[in-house]
């Protein structure tokens, strides 16, 4: 096995030429520093999400899941925390994709790709898969050496116990994924005794292939060349977002070998950049921010920490490269003072994300709290439309779904509203239950299917416009009504 | 078109020519994709095996059998064997309990119900139409009016027995005289008769030929039909007192009643279908909401 340089060494055997272009080498040197140790923390945080959500319980009662996250799709439920979504209730997760659309462009509007540095689970697990190989191969320059070696048990040895690492790590990412779908302890016993549905292993395997793929051989290329948001991203961005930025009017000339004398003797004829060339040693997607602004560039803000350490050690003040905007940057060269951090953020622009991802927010809100957790849904039967009863009334069916979405069984009060002299009864019970209302028990968080008789004087209306209204004993406020019709002959006999 | 390659060692895309040209465009030499070859190789591959294993090849009045001796027909048989075998144990429940002694919301109930009603849909509808109403001569089974009863027992016996079937003695027979055909009553009387009868069905106000219509009705039909005329299910007479008419309740219709009889028939489906099916249909009859 080579290191990822050669497998895109494809291009070589096939002699097409000049369709594809081969894959650098990147070897990301280790560096500390304050955007490490804050991508260190986001790290930490979100795999801690990831790993302990599906764990945590709470409860709902004897009638529904203890899990506090949980993707029922057996059942066609989803549950988080104190809210349960049924299929019907779809839009509040539309709510939520536009909230996080929203809220992309709000954070890259004011903060750049911040999702790209740090949060998106490509980085992290990216991130996470260099430092194990990191940890088994050694730093950049071990790496490079490893590289060079001729194949042997040693470089064979490294190699497999990187990849196995991966694969453990893809492996637990995978199996981490199956425990939003079922009850976490259920199926991690079921994993335990090797019982658990085939599904479980199938989703496993496929996320394990997934993750190593993707944060193993492929990395930074998801970003160049699969990620969409790269090119959304440059609508999003503005003069006045915050990017990683060169300071070219500081840096420039660069100063390398034999010029850094010049600098003691003359300080104004060089920039402060001593082109050690860090910045592009500890960039993971393997660009020179000193180019400038660029799609590859995800803001990990690595060779900030880098760059830091170098104008430390030759005693510049840091920040040569740094988080600007670009409005900032023109403001430095021209020798001006950077706008302040507040009114980086508070603009028009950004004050209308924050107000329209605010506004869905509180409105989904306002409907979760609002919401019905009863529905009736009605079916007339059609054949026959209408039956002719002895006494001379006439009798319609009716099938209704009663849902009761919440996590209890439930008295609810079934009564119809209009309709002169009709009385009901469902096909449960006989016809000397009629009457214009009916209690039923509603099985808890269930759609009960009832037959309903209707029973009504023959005179009348062709088709007789009249309504069943579904209301909780418990609670008369939760209530459901739908419109139906009773129907007689067109010609009375 | 040349096949140098070019200073970095790569192959021009551009192989030979095969020297036809037609206005301009021209035929090339290019390899099919390996992918697509081996697809290709696989397939036949595949299709010998096919028709080794299948039945494949026509021959002059059937096709090869295949080693395998699959068919469509087999694989049917199988899963519907697979079907009975599931459902055995239910239809064995079915065929051994009278259906009225089985607790109505009971699952094998349900299944009772269910299951009637797919048979009801083969073996009944042709009468009684896919919604059960029926139409004229052939009873609505919706409804709560019953010449033979309306209980789950009485259903069975008239399923399982039939109406009017000879040879079966526990058949449901009604014998309603033809009057007029037979001149035990005039055609003057006959109408005063359906005066009668459609003043007791609330269709007309009583007058002076109902009021002898009554007369004649004490005489003629009470023995069946009751003094009230609300009917008898012992001798399977309708009850002419209510809103339901198998034949219709226009003075045409009764006349005609009255003048020529009627005698609708019913096959007996005891000797035609299992006895779990019998019960399965009494039960979906029972269930559509006139059940007694």
């Amino acid at each position: 096995m080579a290191s990822h340089g050669d497998r895109t060494g494809r291009g070589a055997k096939v002699k097409m030429g000049g369709l594809y272009a081969r894959r650098p080498d990147i070897f990301p040197r280790k560096v500390d520093g304050f955007y490490r140790r804050l991508k260190w923390a986001i790290m930490a945080a979100t795999l801690t999400i990831y790993y302990v959500t599906p764990w945590l319980r709470w409860d709902r009662g004897p009638y529904a899941p203890d899990q506090a996250v949980l993707i029922d799709l057996a059942n066609r439920r989803f549950y988080f925390f104190a809210i349960e979504i049924w299929p019907h209730e779809f839009y509040y997760l539309v709510g939520l994709l536009v909230m996080a659309g929203v809220g992309l462009f709000l954070v890259t509007s004011t903060v750049g790709r911040a999702w790209c540095g740090y949060a998106c689970p490509q980085t992290v697990w990216t991130d996470l898969f260099l430092h194990i190989e990191r940890a088994i191969d050694g730093d950049r320059n071990a790496q490079l050496r490893l590289k060079r070696a001729p194949l042997g048990p040693a470089k064979i040895a490294r190699r497999a116990a990187k990849h196995g690492a991966w694969l453990v790590v893809a492996a637990l990412t995978g199996g981490a994924w199956v425990f939003y779908f079922a009850d976490a302890p259920t199926l991690a016993r079921a994993f335990a005794e090797g019982s658990a549905a085939p599904v479980a292993y199938a989703t496993i395997g496929v996320l394990t292939f997934t993750t190593y793929t993707l944060g193993g051989l492929m990395r930074e290329q998801v970003c160049i060349y699969m990620c969409p948001w790269p090119r959304i991203q440059a609508a999003m961005l503005d003069e006045r977002s915050l990017i990683v930025t060169y300071k070219d009017w500081r840096g420039e000339p660069r100063s390398h070998g034999t010029k850094r004398a010049a600098i003691v003797e003359e300080p104004s004829r060089v920039g402060d950049c001593i082109d050690c060339g860090a910045c592009v040693a500890v960039c993971p997607t393997g660009i020179d921010i000193r180019n400038g602004p660029q799609l590859a560039c995800i803001t990990c803000a690595l060779c900030i920490d880098a760059c830091d350490q170098m104008m430390a050690k030759v005693g510049r003040p840091r920040g040569l490269i740094d988080y600007a905007t670009l409005e900032d940057s023109r403001a430095e060269a021209a020798g001006a003072a950077p706008v302040p951090v507040a009114r980086k953020l508070l603009r028009p622009r950004t004050i209308a994300y924050f107000g329209l991802w605010g506004a869905i927010g509180l409105a989904m809100m306002f409907t979760l709290g609002q919401r019905s957790r009863l529905d009736l849904s009605v079916a007339h039967d059609r054949n026959p439309l209408w039956v002719q009863l002895s006494d001379g009334s006439l009798r319609n069916a009716y099938t209704l779904r009663l849902r009761n979405m919440e996590a209890r069984p439930r008295e609810v009060r079934l009564s119809i509203e209009g309709l002169a002299g009709a009385a009901m009864w469902p096909s449960t019970a006989g016809e000397q239950t009629a009457a214009r209302a009916i209690t039923i028990r509603l099985p808890a968080d269930q759609v009960a299917q009832q037959r309903i008789y209707v029973r009504a004087p023959g005179e009348g209306a062709a088709a007789a416009p009249f309504a069943f209204h579904l209301a909780a004993i418990d609670d008369p406020a939760a209530a459901d009504a739908e419109q139906t019709r009773f129907d007689r002959p067109e010609t009375q006999p | 078109m040349t096949d140098k390659p070019d200073a970095a060692g790569n192959q021009p895309s551009g192989p030979q020519s095969m020297g036809h040209e037609w206005d301009g465009i021209e035929e090339l030499d290019n390899p099919l994709p390996r992918w697509w070859l081996w697809v290709f190789y696989g397939c036949i591959v595949f299709a010998i095996g096919y028709c080794v294993v299948y039945p494949a090849i026509p021959l002059a009045n059937r096709a090869t059998h295949g080693l395998w001796a699959w068919s469509s027909r087999g694989e049917f048989a199988i899963e519907t064997a697979a079907v009975d075998k599931s459902r055995a144990a239910i239809r064995d429940e079915l065929a051994r309990t009278p259906i009225e002694r089985i607790d109505p919301n009971s699952p094998l109930m349900r299944a009772a119900i269910e299951g009637g009603r797919a048979a009801f849909k083969v073996h009944c509808v042709q009468c009684h139409g896919s919604g059960a109403a029926g139409s004229r001569g052939y009873p609505n089974l919706n409804d709560d009016d019953w010449l033979w009863g309306g209980d789950l027992a009485s259903i069975r016996q008239t399923i399982e027995h039939g109406a009017r079937q000879p040879g079966d003695e526990d058949t449901r027979v009604s014998q309603m005289p033809a009057f007029g055909r037979d001149g035990m009553l005039t055609r003057p009387e006959i109408d005063d008769l359906v005066s009668f009868v459609r003043v007791v069905s609330r269709q007309e106000r009583a007058d002076a030929a109902s009021q002898r219509g009554a007369l004649l009705f004490e005489a003629n039909c009470a023995v069946c039909h009751g003094p009230d005329a609300k009917g008898g299910r012992m001798f399977g007479a309708p009850n002419l007192a209510d809103a339901i008419w198998l034949y219709g309740s226009d003075r045409e219709a009764l006349g005609n009643t009255i003048t020529n009889a009627r005698a609708g028939v019913m096959p007996a489906w005891g000797g035609r279908l299992d006895p779990a099916t019998v019960n399965m249909l009494a039960a979906y009859v029972h269930s559509l909401g006139g059940g007694e």
